[in-house]
C-alpha cells in the first residue's frame, strides 16, 4: 500500500499510542444489602469485605495496570516482570471477589437452595452426592494453611467437576487453564473472623445457607455446552 | 539421639522461666549395667519420658497489652491459634524424624531450602509466636537506648527511618506473613524484611531481633482492615526494646558488631 511505504512504523507508533487507552476497573455493586446474608455472614463483615478489602484490590490493581502500561510502552522488560506479583495478587483479588459476590444470595432470594438440573446430576456423578461435595469443600477449606480460596470448578477439557484450592488471591485458572470457577469460598480470615473468630469450620458449615447454586448452574450450563 | 537437658531458648531475659521445657527421652539411651539400669532407674515405677512441645506463656497477663492489643485478641491468638500449632506440631512429632530436635533446628531443617516438609509450618509458627509474645511488653514502644539505638542509627540512619522501613515492609506483604527486624550475620548489620506465611529469618540463617505477626488474626478484631494503625501502635506502644537488647547481646556471641565505643580519658 502506498501509504504504508511513506509512513514508517516509527512515525506511526506514537500516533497509535495516543489512541490506546487503559481500561481500569471499578468495584462492582453487591446485588443485595450488606445485612441480607445474616445470620450466616454478618453485615459488618460484608460491608468491610466489599467496601474495604475488595475496593483495595481494585484500587491497587488499577495502579499496577498503569505501571504495567508505562513499563510496556517504555519496553522495560524487567519492570513488566516485576509487576507480575502485584497484578496476580490485586487482579486475582478483584476477579475472585467479583465471582464471590455472585456466589452468595439472601435466603429470601433462593440462597441455599440445592442445585437442580444439569449441575445437580454432575455433582452426583462426580462426587456421589451434594453432601459429599459440601463435606469435601469444607474439609479442604478448613485444612488450607494461611489464606486462600476453595473452589468448585468445572474442568472444561476433562468435562468433570473438581474441588481445588488456591493460595492467597491466586485465581482458579492458575491451577489449570481449562478450569472454570462455579463456586468460590473465601477462606481468608477477613471473610469470617469478626463473627466466627478462629473457628473457620463453623463459617464453612454456615455459608452453605446462602450459597447461590442458581448462578453456579448457569455458569455450568453455559460452559459445558 | 542426643540426650538434651534443655530449656528451650528464652530470649526475653525478663527473669521469667518460660513453661516450655523439652523433656528428655531416654528411649534410645540404653546403658547396660548389671547394677544400675539407667533406662529404668526406679524399678516397679511406671513412667514414660517423652519430648514434646508445650504452649509457652507470654511474659505478661493477657490483658497487659491493652488498649493496643485487646485481651480478647491475645486470648484467641495465643489460646487458639498458637495453641493449635503446638498441638499439630506434637501430632506430627509422633511419627516425625525430627522428634527430639530443638525448635530452631527443626525450623531450619524442615524449611528444606524452600520445599518445606510437613512439619515446617507448625514448627515455624510455634517458634515465631513464642518470639512474637516476647517481642512485646506492657508500656513498650517509645525509643530504645544506648547500644541498641546506636546500632539502629548506624544501620538505618535514623530511628524514624527504621520505623518507616519496618512499617512499609509490614504493609507490603501479599497475604499472611510476618515482618522482622533481624541481624544479617554476614553483613553484620540490622535489616528489615517481610516474609510470607510462617517463614522467619531463621530459615536463611540470620538472627531475628523483632517479629511482628501480620496475619489477619493478629489484628482484625482490634483494627479490622487498618493494618497501619496496628503496626504504628506496635512500634509506638508495644515493642519490647528490653527483649531487643537481650537478643542483640546474645547475637553478639555469634556476630562481631565491632569494638565498643569506650571514651578515652
Amino acid at each position: 500500500m502506498a501509504l504504508r511505504s511513506v509512513v514508517s512504523r516509527k512515525t506511526l507508533a506514537p500516533a497509535l499510542r495516543h489512541y490506546r487507552s487503559l481500561t481500569t476497573f471499578t468495584l462492582p455493586d453487591l446485588p443485595y444489602d450488606y445485612g441480607a446474608l445474616e445470620p450466616a455472614i454478618s453485615g459488618e463483615i460484608m460491608r468491610l469485605h466489599h467496601q474495604k478489602h475488595h475496593q483495595t484490590y481494585v484500587t491497587n490493581y488499577n495502579k499496577a495496570l498503569e505501571q504495567l502500561d508505562a513499563a510496556v510502552s517504555k519496553g522495560d522488560a524487567k519492570g513488566v516482570v516485576q509487576l507480575q506479583s502485584a497484578l496476580k495478587f490485586n487482579g486475582g483479588g478483584h476477579v475472585n471477589h467479583s465471582i464471590f459476590w455472585q456466589n452468595l444470595k439472601p435466603v429470601s432470594e433462593g440462597g441455599g437452595e440445592p442445585p437442580h438440573g444439569a449441575l445437580g446430576w454432575a455433582i452426583d456423578k462426580d462426587f456421589g452426592s451434594l453432601e459429599a461435595l459440601v463435606k469435601k469443600i469444607n474439609s479442604e477449606g478448613a485444612a488450607l494453611q494461611g489464606s486462600g480460596w476453595v473452589w468448585l470448578a468445572l474442568d472444561k477439557e476433562q468435562k468433570i467437576l473438581k474441588v481445588e484450592t488456591t493460595p492467597n488471591q491466586d485465581p482458579l485458572v492458575t491451577k489449570g487453564v481449562s478450569l472454570v470457577p462455579l463456586l468460590g469460598v473465601d477462606v481468608w480470615e477477613h471473610a469470617y473472623y469478626l463473627q466466627y473468630k478462629n473457628v473457620r469450620p463453623d463459617y464453612l458449615t454456615n455459608i452453605w445457607k446462602v450459597i447461590n447454586w442458581k448462578y453456579a448452574s448457569e455458569v455450568y450450563e453455559k460452559e459445558s455446552a | 539421639m542426643v540426650l538434651q537437658l534443655v530449656m528451650a531458648p528464652n530470649w526475653c531475659g525478663c527473669g521469667v522461666a518460660s513453661a516450655n521445657s523439652t523433656k528428655i527421652s531416654t528411649n534410645a539411651f540404653k546403658m547396660s549395667s548389671n547394677r544400675f539400669n539407667f533406662s529404668k532407674p526406679y524399678p516397679g515405677r511406671a513412667y514414660r519420658v517423652t519430648a514434646y512441645y508445650s504452649l509457652t506463656t507470654p511474659p505478661y497477663e493477657l490483658d497487659a497489652l491493652e488498649p493496643y492489643m485487646s485481651k480478647r485478641t491475645v486470648e484467641i491468638h495465643w489460646g487458639k491459634h498458637h495453641n493449635e500449632h503446638v498441638e499439630r506440631l506434637n501430632k506430627h512429632l509422633k511419627t516425625s524424624a525430627f522428634y527430639g530436635h530443638t525448635l530452631e533446628e527443626m525450623v531450619k531443617a524442615t524449611y528444606n531450602n524452600g520445599s518445606p516438609l510437613v512439619e515446617f509450618n507448625d514448627s515455624s509458627s510455634v517458634w515465631s509466636h513464642d518470639f512474637f509474645w516476647e517481642s512485646m511488653q506492657p508500656n513498650g514502644g517509645s525509643m530504645p537506648k544506648g547500644g541498641v539505638l546506636d546500632q539502629i542509627e548506624k544501620d538505618f540512619g535514623t530511628f524514624t527511618n527504621f520505623k518507616d522501613e519496618f512499617t512499609f515492609a509490614a504493609l507490603s506483604i501479599f497475604g499472611p506473613g510476618w515482618v522482622w527486624l533481624y541481624l544479617k550475620k554476614n553483613e553484620r548489620k540490622l535489616a528489615v524484611a517481610p516474609t510470607q506465611n510462617a517463614i522467619s529469618p531463621l530459615v536463611w540463617g540470620d538472627i531475628p531481633i523483632i517479629g511482628l505477626d501480620m496475619w489477619e488474626h493478629a489484628y482484625y478484631l482490634d483494627y479490622k482492615d487498618d493494618r497501619s494503625a496496628y503496626v504504628n501502635n506496635f512500634l509506638d506502644h508495644l515493642v519490647s526494646w528490653h527483649s531487643v537488647m537481650v537478643r542483640m547481646m546474645r547475637a553478639e556471641a555469634f556476630v562481631n558488631l565491632g569494638e565498643p565505643k569506650i571514651p578515652v580519658a
